[in-house]
């Protein structure tokens, strides 16, 4: 346990030397999320109510959304370990004497808690100093929204190691995480709050990982949901992070299975 | 001494499409990946329109806008940044040639650096952004109420030549800010994909203050929103002048030597990792 604690703290200390690309992301989180909330403004302004939503539920919508992008990592970088794996450095990973799904999610947490702290969270925070967005005040809606942001990411580490491990068998990912990443903004509510998709596409992109990463978040945050209906929420989050992150052991027992490591 | 080589350099134009040529013929010797990547740009742009499409499904008009007009923004948008992408949007990755010693080695090289620059690792696969966005352009402009007096017709590619200029422009401006901060790709992201984001829409849909700012400050409001006023011959909600509309070249021109001027001060800044 002491091992992977040195890993996350690793991961937090390399992400927090990028200082200029810190505030240059948070720079560009802030003003995209002003230009969709301005076309959802406009929106709302001509349709007051939508499924659901008004103007300051989209608004909010909004910067939850970018304040989640960084710590998700919906919409990339992927994992290093696809570059790894494509330069072969990954023999000396799996030489060390910790499993490389629990080594690389100390790390990729050490990223997210420092994006959370230094790329999310100021981004909300010029968000709710610029636009009225919807604060709670109820204790209860910042713990239920802590909670599924925090699965979220787990979920959003369990796709990219599975996207990363791909390369064992196919050698180039670049295609593959670039429909990974194309998925992923379109099928969670980055592009757009998935109340304003007609009907049967609504419910089916519901059912998919990247809706949990985002529009659930976002709903918890918004109090959208009985306390019933945000148990459920936030166990089908959990289940969908349990179960990739199985299919993740899994794929990583066949894929050292299959390395084949030259020697020289 | 008539068998002398010439070594006058080639012109800029000749040795960018030579470059071009040659890494489009690297890239095809994959065929499978770069048939795959270009897919998933013209689906990136396929979603973006299910966007748009939908925000006017719910609102019908925006700024006075329907749909099929939006689609005219959307696509002329989509072009000229399509445009610009393909041409010079390697220039985005300075910063990593910059960390990478790889810039010093175009510099001592017989060939414009920003010439080696723009054309490094091009791949046809952008053609995959600027083909749906060139064809919703054209559906745009086939099926929206249009009165093509022949100006207008005439008009119509110098608009999309000055939006694309001006693509360019503020993609090379993006660029040469990691001259100065060599970390700062991702803030050149919000004046290049969010001008783009900004262009997508009907310009008055973000109010007359943002209006204001994007004719300006940084004239992306000739990229799609006064050539599309233009084209549909109606007065501008956000009430500025309708000369303004013609402007679009001029903009263009200014905004390009301002670009040159950024790229020329920051070549002269440049002091190399020494890597």
């Amino acid at each position: 346990m002491r091992l992977y604690r040195a890993v996350f703290a690793n991961g937090l200390r390399r992400h927090a030397t990028y200082r200029a690309a810190t505030a240059a992301g948070l720079l560009t989180n802030t003003v995209f999320g002003l230009i969709n909330a301005g076309v959802l403004l406009a929106l709302f302004d001509a349709r007051p109510h939508i499924n659901g939503y008004d103007a300051a539920d989209a608004i909010t919508h909004v910067f939850i959304t970018q304040a989640l992008l960084a710590p998700t990592a919906i919409m990339g970088p992927p994992l290093e370990l696809g570059e790894r794996i494509r330069t072969g450095d990954i023999a000396t990973d799996l030489m060390r004497p910790a499993h490389p799904l629990a080594w690389w999610l100390a790390d990729d947490l050490g990223r997210a808690a420092f994006q959370t702290a230094f790329r999310g969270a100021p981004t909300f925070t010029a968000g709710a100093l610029l636009l009225p967005l919807d604060l709670p005040a109820d204790p209860a809606r910042w713990a239920a929204f802590t909670t599924a942001a925090a699965l979220a990411v787990l979920i959003g580490f369990a796709l990219r190691y599975l996207f990363a491990l791909a390369g064992f068998w196919l050698l180039d990912t670049r295609g593959l995480a670039s429909l990974l990443f194309l998925a992923g903004p379109a099928f969670s509510g980055v592009l757009l709050p998935l109340v304003l998709f007609p009907e049967p596409l609504a419910t089916t992109m519901r059912a998919l990982p990247w809706a949990s990463m985002i529009q659930f978040p976002v709903e918890a945050f918004l109090g959208k949901h009985t306390p019933p209906e945000l148990a459920a929420g936030l166990a089908r989050q959990a289940a969908w992070a349990a179960a990739l992150l199985a299919l993740g052991a899994l794929a990583t027992t066949r894929a050292t299975r299959k390395a084949v490591v030259q020697g020289g | 001494m008539a068998d002398t080589p010439d070594r006058r350099p080639a012109p800029p134009a000749r040795t960018y499409l030579r470059l071009i040529w040659t890494w489009s013929r690297a890239m095809a010797q994959y065929p499978l990946s770069l048939a795959f990547l270009g897919l998933a740009q013209s689906l990136s742009v396929t979603i973006e329109l299910i966007a748009v499409l939908t925000v006017f499904g719910h609102a019908r008009t925006l700024a006075g806008f329907t749909a099929t007009e939006a689609l005219l923004v959307y696509g002329l948008a989509g072009t000229a940044f399509g445009t610009a992408d393909l041409l010079i949007g390697q220039v985005e990755r300075l910063g990593a040639h910059i960390r990478s010693g790889a810039f010093d080695t175009m510099l001592i090289r017989p060939v414009s650096p920003l010439v080696q620059l723009a054309a490094d690792e091009f791949s046809p696969r952008r053609l995959g952004k600027l083909l749906p966005a060139l064809a919703c352009l054209a559906y745009a402009l086939a099926t929206a109420d249009i009165d093509w007096t022949p100006a207008r017709a005439l008009t119509l590619p110098l608009l999309i030549a000055s939006g694309a200029a001006i693509c360019c422009a503020t993609w090379l401006i993006g660029a040469c800010l990691q001259f100065f901060i060599a970390e700062a790709r991702e803030a050149a992201n919000s004046i290049t994909y969010g001008g783009k984001a900004l262009t997508e829409y009907p310009l008055a849909v973000f109010g007359t203050d943002t209006a204001r700012w994007a004719t300006f400050a940084l004239p992306l409001a000739f990229v799609s929103w006064q050539p599309a006023l233009h084209l549909l011959d109606r007065p501008d909600p956000t009430g500025l002048p309708e000369q303004l509309r013609h402007a679009a070249p001029a903009a263009a021109l200014l905004l390009t030597a301002l670009a040159a001027l950024a790229w020329r001060t920051g070549l002269r800044h440049y002091r190399s990792t020494g890597s």
